[in-house]
């Protein structure tokens, strides 16, 4: 019944993962870079939980997004520590 | 019936376009990451709101809903040390003329 409504939902959030593409590889500084990768990373969370819904496999698929927010928490934090030394981000 | 599912989503995904909308066109990393900010707060938390509700009360609703808070907590957590990083390392906020 709201079949039509996921898969809009996954066509919409791929093509915003473009645009946030373009920021990623256009960047002026790294930091644009690293945002843009957050977008990324939080657009991927939903569609897996999305993708779950549509293969009505909600119970494994919502696990791995917990697990990807977790992960994107340590390596994005480790990323902007490693990158607060002035010599680095040149 | 099916509105409550319907509504959160679109909306949600709405805010998620005028979010990667702000993140092509703003001028530096600082209104960049205010845009980004809309994507948590609004447009992810509203998807995940209607695929909870879709899902009905089960335990798998309940894990949906702990993803969302986690997104919630941890989101703000990253753009502030990424943006802490930016500041030290010299860069100055975008002004108007420069």
């Amino acid at each position: 019944m709201t079949g039509w409504l996921f898969h809009a939902t996954l066509i919409v959030l791929t093509v915003l993962i473009v645009a946030y593409l373009y920021r990623v590889v256009r960047g002026p500084t790294v930091f644009d870079r690293l945002l843009g990768l957050n977008g990324i990373s939080t657009k991927a969370i939903v569609l897996l939980v999305v993708i779950g819904t549509i293969y009505e496999r909600v119970d494994m698929f919502v696990d791995i997004s917990t697990g990807y927010a977790l992960l994107n928490l340590v390596s994005a934090l480790a990323v902007a520590k490693y990158l607060e030394h002035k010599e680095v981000a040149r | 019936m099916i509105w409550i599912v319907v509504a959160p989503i679109a909306a949600g995904l709405f805010f998620l376009v005028v979010a990667a909308i702000g993140m092509v066109r703003m001028p530096d990393v600082f209104s960049r990451s205010h845009a980004l900010a809309l994507t948590d707060t609004l447009g992810a938390s509203l998807v995940l709101l209607g695929l909870a509700l879709h899902q009905g009360w089960t335990l798998t609703a309940g894990k949906t809903v702990v993803v969302l808070i986690l997104l919630l907590l941890l989101n703000p957590v990253i753009s502030h040390a990424t943006l802490r990083a930016a500041l030290r390392t010299g860069l100055k906020p975008w002004k108007r003329g420069t």
